[in-house]
C-alpha cells in the first residue's frame, strides 16, 4: 500500500493506506486519533467535520492521496488543553448529552467563528445547520457559539 | 406519594464496608436489591465485584471520594446526578469527587439497565441512604478517637467538628471508620417496634455512636444545583470514550453483510472480488450458532436473532471492511414473506376494523354509552415506523479465548447481552468479563444486543480480538424499530359530559401493555375502554424512546382538543375538569396524580401566555404523564407566507426533587425537540421487505435551523426524583399538530407531519 504523509496539527506523520481512504479513517484507524467521529460516511451528518487550511471539511470525503500539502487540524489540536474559546464555552454552557457529535460540532463553529467572529443568532443557526445532534442540544449549541463569539471579543 | 423520609431499608442489608490494603475505606451497596448475605468485600481495588454490589465508594485517606459504578451512560446524566446525591448526603465539596466507570465480571446481574427514564427514580432512596450511613461511620469514628458522644459531632464538606472546636477530616479517620458497625437510622424504627423486638436493645445501646439521619432538602448544597457533566473535559478535547474509540492489541475489524430485506436469508455469495482489496484477512460466515438456539424460521425478538447466515468480512482496517462488503455478491432467498408499508396498512387498519382485541382495561359499558349519546366522534390517528440513528452506530468489541471472552462496548442491557453470549457460544457465563463504554445514544437501540452477539460469534470463529463496526446504513436498514401504530379513538357526548372513551391500537409487533391504559384519561371517564391488536411482523419493532407513548401521546391529546372544539369547550379547562373527576380516586391502578396533572397544565398555561395570545402566534396545549413524570407543553407556531413554522415550546415539568438543574434542563429541551422532530419529519417506508431510507439523505432528522428554542419551567416540590430522559419527548407531538391546526385549519391525523398536511409547515 502507498504511503501517505499528513500534517496533522502541526506534526507531519507517515501513514501506509489505500489512496482512496478517507482521511476519516485514517485519522481513527491508522494514527489512533478517534476524537474525529463517524456518523453516517456519506458527509451528511457532521460528526467528522475536521479543519483543512482552516476550512471546516467533512474528512469522510476527503482521500489521503487529496491531502499533500495541506493543513489538518482534528479535534485533538483545536488546543493543547481544551482551552479554545468554543471548547471553553461548550464547558461553560454543559452542551453535551450523549457527546458523540460534539467534536464535530465544535470543528464547525470554531472555523465559522475565525471567519464570521461577530455573528447573529440565524448566522449561527445557518453555519451549524449541517450537523446532527441527534439529541437536540441545539439550544445550548447555539448558546455555546454564542458565547464563543462573545469571550473572543472580550 | 412519597415524600423525603427515611426508608424501610434495613442498612445492613444493601450496604458493607471494608479497609483497604491500601489505606482508606470502600463501600459497597446496591440500588435495587438487599446483598445476599455471603458477599464478601475486597481489600483490594482492583477486586470490585459488581455481581455483589451496584456500586463502590472509596474514601481515600486524604479524604477523596472515588465512586465505582458500572451504571452505563448513554447521554442522559446518570453519571453525573447519581454521584451528586452520594456526595450530598456524604457531604464533601464536588470537586472532591470523582467517579469511575467500572466493569462487570458477569455472573449474576442485578439491574444495570439504561432504559425508562428509571435510574434516578430508583437509586434515590439507596444513594442518599449510601451517603448519609458513610458520613455517620466517620462522624461515629472521630468520636471515639476524641472520645466524646457523636451527637456532639458535626460533619460538613469533608470535615468533622465537635462540641469543643476540634476538627478531623474524613482521610483523618477513615481507616477507623472502615472497621465500625454500620449504624441503623432512628426514623426507621417505631417506638412500639423496638419494644416488640428484641434485635432493637443492640441499636439503643449503640445510641452514643450516633445515628444515621438523612438530610432536609432545604440543607441541601449539591442536589438542585448546577452540576457540569463529569466527562464534560473528555467530550471537548476528543479524547476516547465511546465503544467505537476502543482498541485493544492485535484488534482486528469486521463488518456484516445482513439480509438487506427482513425476511430472507442467505444463499450463496461470491467474496473473490472483496478478498482482493487491500487490507482485507477473510470473508467469513457466521450465523450457524444463532440457527442453533432458534427452532425452524423461528426469530427471537428479544434478542433480535435471525435464523439466517451472515458474511463478514475480516480486514486490517474500517475502510477495507466497508469497501469489501460492496463488493460481495450475495445471493438471498424468502424465507417468510417480503411486507411492505401499503400492506401494513391495509393489515392494520383491518384490525381496527375487526373485533378482534385483548382488552386492557374496561370501566362501565362504552358500548351504552355510545349508543344513548348525543353526539360520538371518532377519529384515526397513523405513525410510520422510527429508526433510533443514535450518532454512534452499534459496534462491539469482542475477544473469545479457551479461558474468557472479553466483550467491551456500548450497550444498554449487559446482563443479557452476556447470557446470550454463554448460551450462543456454549460457554459459561463466569468466563465473560464485559466493560460497558459511554454511549453515543441509545434512544432504546442498545437494549438489543445483537450487535454483542455477532461481535462474540466472529470473535470464536477467528479466535482473535475484534471491533464489529456497522455502518449508518447497516443501522438503519438492519435495526429495531418503533412499530408503526394505528389509534383508533370514539369518544360519546351526552348533556355536554364525556361519558364514553374507547382506544383501539393495532400495532405491528405489538405495543401498548402494563400500565399504560391506566394512565390520563382512565378514571376520568365514567365509561372507558382500551382494546389492542397486534400483527404478526418479521421486521423487528421494539423500545423506541417514551415507548408506548411517543405517539399515543400525540393521537390522545390531539383527539382532546378536537373534542374541546367539538364540545366549545376551552381545552384547558377541559382537561381541568376531567382530572377534577380524578382527584381522591380509589382506583389504585391510576398511575398518574391528578393533582400533579392539573398543576403542570397550570403552570404552562401562565408561563407560555396561553390566555393573552400574541398577534400572529397560535399555540397548542396539552397535559401528559408518563415514565412516573408529569408533563405540560404549549408549541408556538407562526404563519412565515402561507407557511406554518414551530418557534418555541413552553415545558411545565414536575418531576420531583430536581438533582441537577443543568443536565435536567439538557433531558428536557432535548426531549422535547427530539419530539417535535420525529413528529414533523419521522418516516421509515418498507417495500418487499426493504427498507427505503437508508442514510441522512434519505431520512429526514430534525437540525439546527428547524429546532424551536424551549423553555422549561419546573414545579418546585421535596418529593421524590423521577427520570427525565424520556417524559418531555411525548406531549411535543401533540403540542405542535394542535397548535398547527390553529394556524392553518388542519387536523393532522397522520405523522410524519410535513407529508400530511395541506401547506407544508417548517420548524426554525
Amino acid at each position: 500500500m502507498p504511503t501517505y504523509t499528513l500534517k496533522i496539527n502541526g506534526t507531519s506523520q507517515s501513514i501506509e493506506a489505500a489512496e482512496d481512504t478517507p482521511l476519516l479513517w485514517a485519522l481513527r484507524d491508522e494514527l489512533n486519533m478517534v476524537g474525529t467521529k463517524f456518523g453516517c460516511g456519506i458527509g451528511q451528518c457532521g460528526a467528522c467535520t475536521v479543519h483543512v487550511d482552516g476550512n471546516a471539511t467533512r474528512s469522510c470525503q476527503l482521500q489521503v492521496s487529496q491531502l499533500d500539502g495541506k493543513e489538518i487540524t482534528t479535534i485533538e489540536g483545536l488546543s493543547e488543553d481544551g482551552s479554545h474559546p468554543v471548547q471553553k464555552a461548550w464547558k461553560e454552557i454543559d452542551v453535551p448529552q450523549c457527546g458523540y457529535c460534539q467534536a464535530g460540532q465544535i470543528m464547525t463553529a470554531s472555523a465559522f467563528l475565525e471567519k464570521n467572529p461577530n455573528p447573529s443568532n440565524k448566522e449561527i443557526k445557518s453555519a451549524m445547520h449541517g450537523n446532527i445532534c441527534r439529541c437536540a442540544s441545539y439550544n445550548r449549541i447555539e448558546k455555546a457559539v454564542a458565547a464563543a463569539a462573545e469571550n473572543k471579543m472580550a | 406519594m412519597s415524600t423525603i423520609k427515611s426508608t424501610k431499608f434495613s442498612r445492613r442489608s444493601f450496604l458493607r464496608t471494608s479497609s483497604l490494603a491500601s489505606g482508606g475505606m470502600l463501600i459497597g451497596f446496591n440500588l435495587f436489591t438487599a446483598c445476599k448475605d455471603n458477599v464478601k468485600m475486597p481489600v483490594d481495588i482492583s477486586k470490585l465485584d459488581y455481581n455483589d454490589f451496584n456500586a463502590f465508594i472509596k474514601i481515600s485517606k486524604e479524604g477523596m471520594v472515588t465512586i465505582f459504578s458500572p451504571n452505563p451512560e448513554i447521554g442522559q446524566g446518570v453519571k453525573t446526578a447519581m454521584p451528586m446525591i452520594i456526595a450530598e448526603e456524604l457531604d464533601v465539596p464536588w470537586n472532591h469527587v470523582n467517579v469511575v466507570q467500572g466493569a462487570l465480571d458477569t455472573k449474576n446481574f442485578v439491574r444495570q439497565v439504561a432504559g425508562g427514564s428509571q435510574s434516578i427514580r430508583f437509586g434515590w432512596d439507596a444513594l442518599r441512604e449510601t451517603g448519609a450511613t458513610a458520613r455517620q461511620l466517620l462522624i461515629n469514628a472521630a468520636a471515639a478517637k476524641w472520645g466524646v458522644d457523636a451527637s456532639e459531632c458535626t460533619a460538613k464538606q469533608g470535615v468533622i467538628s465537635n462540641g469543643k472546636g476540634e476538627t478531623l477530616g474524613y482521610g483523618d479517620v477513615v481507616n477507623e471508620a472502615a472497621l465500625l458497625q454500620i449504624p441503623e437510622s432512628d426514623e426507621s424504627t417505631s417506638e412500639e417496634e423496638k419494644s416488640e423486638n428484641p434485635e432493637f436493645k443492640d441499636t439503643q445501646a449503640e445510641k452514643a455512636e450516633g445515628k444515621v439521619t438523612l438530610k432536609d432538602p432545604k440543607d441541601y448544597t449539591i442536589i438542585g444545583t448546577d452540576v457540569k457533566n463529569v466527562d464534560i473535559d473528555k467530550i471537548v478535547t476528543g479524547k476516547p470514550l465511546f465503544g467505537l474509540d476502543f482498541k485493544a492489541e492485535g484488534m482486528v475489524f469486521a463488518s456484516v453483510l445482513r439480509p438487506p430485506a427482513f425476511g430472507q436469508k442467505l444463499e450463496s455469495f461470491d467474496a473473490e472480488a472483496a478478498k482482493s482489496i487491500p487490507g482485507v484477512i477473510d470473508v467469513i460466515t457466521i450465523g450457524e450458532k444463532a440457527k442453533a438456539m432458534l427452532s425452524g424460521d423461528q426469530v427471537n425478538w428479544t434478542v433480535k436473532l435471525a435464523p439466517t447466515e451472515k458474511v463478514v468480512v475480516i480486514a486490517k482496517n474500517t475502510w477495507a471492511t466497508i469497501k469489501a462488503k460492496k463488493a460481495i455478491k450475495a445471493k438471498w432467498s424468502e424465507m417468510s414473506t417480503l411486507e411492505s408499508t401499503e400492506k401494513h396498512d391495509e393489515a392494520l387498519t383491518g384490525l381496527l376494523d375487526g373485533n378482534d382485541f385483548n382488552t386492557l382495561r374496561k370501566d362501565g359499558d362504552v358500548k351504552k354509552a355510545f349508543a344513548q349519546a348525543d353526539q360520538v366522534i371518532e377519529r384515526t390517528y397513523e405513525s410510520p415506523f422510527l429508526p433510533h440513528n443514535t450518532m454512534e452506530p452499534m459496534n462491539f468489541y469482542a475477544n473469545v479465548t479457551d479461558d474468557k471472552i472479553h466483550l467491551v462496548g456500548p450497550v444498554q442491557t449487559p446482563a443479557d447481552a452476556a447470557t446470550t453470549v454463554a448460551a450462543l457460544l456454549g460457554r459459561n457465563v463466569e468466563d465473560i468479563h464485559l466493560e460497558m463504554t459511554r454511549m453515543g445514544g441509545g434512544f432504546g437501540r442498545r437494549l438489543y444486543g445483537d450487535f454483542v452477539y455477532e461481535a462474540a460469534e466472529i470473535s470464536d470463529a477467528i479466535r482473535k480480538p475484534v471491533k464489529m463496526v456497522s455502518t449508518r446504513e447497516d443501522d438503519m436498514t438492519t435495526g429495531v424499530y418503533r412499530p408503526a401504530i394505528k389509534y383508533r379513538i370514539k369518544a360519546s357526548i351526552k348533556d355536554g359530559e364525556i361519558t364514553g372513551y374507547q382506544l383501539k391500537e393495532a400495532a405491528v409487533g405489538g405495543n401498548m401493555y402494563g400500565l399504560i391504559p391506566n394512565f390520563f384519561p382512565a378514571g376520568a371517564i365514567e365509561n372507558y375502554q382500551v382494546d389492542v391488536a397486534s400483527y404478526n411482523s418479521n421486521i423487528t419493532t421494539g423500545a423506541w424512546r417514551a415507548p408506548y407513548t411517543n405517539f399515543l401521546s400525540y393521537a390522545e391529546q390531539s383527539f382532546l382538543d378536537e373534542l374541546a372544539e367539538v364540545m366549545e369547550k376551552d381545552p384547558v379547562q377541559m382537561r381541568l375538569d376531567l382530572l377534577e373527576k380524578v382527584k381522591g380516586t380509589t382506583d389504585d391502578r391510576i398511575q398518574y396524580s391528578a393533582e400533579r396533572l392539573q398543576d403542570v397544565l397550570k403552570l404552562v398555561v401562565e408561563k407560555s401566555g396561553y390566555n393573552t395570545p400574541k398577534d400572529g402566534v397560535f399555540q397548542g396545549v396539552c397535559a401528559y404523564y408518563c415514565h412516573n413524570t408529569h408533563v405540560a407543553e404549549v408549541a408556538d407556531v407562526v404563519m412565515e407566507g402561507n407557511r406554518p413554522v414551530v418557534k418555541k415550546v413552553t415545558v411545565a415539568v414536575d418531576c420531583g426533587i430536581v438533582v441537577n438543574p443543568l443536565g435536567a434542563l439538557n433531558q428536557i429541551e432535548g426531549g422535547a425537540i427530539d419530539g417535535v422532530g420525529h413528529a414533523m419529519y419521522g418516516d421509515f417506508k418498507f417495500k418487499d421487505g426493504v427498507p427505503q431510507s437508508k442514510n441522512y439523505d434519505s431520512y429526514r432528522l430534525l437540525r439546527m435551523m428547524e429546532a424551536p428554542t424551549v423553555e422549561t419551567h419546573f414545579v418546585k416540590n421535596t418529593l421524590s426524583p423521577t427520570g427525565l430522559g424520556e417524559p418531555t419527548l411525548p406531549p411535543a407531538g401533540a403540542a405542535v399538530a394542535i397548535a398547527l391546526n390553529k394556524a392553518t385549519g388542519h387536523r393532522i391525523y397522520k405523522q410524519p407531519f410535513v407529508s400530511n398536511m395541506a401547506s407544508k409547515p417548517v420548524i426554525g
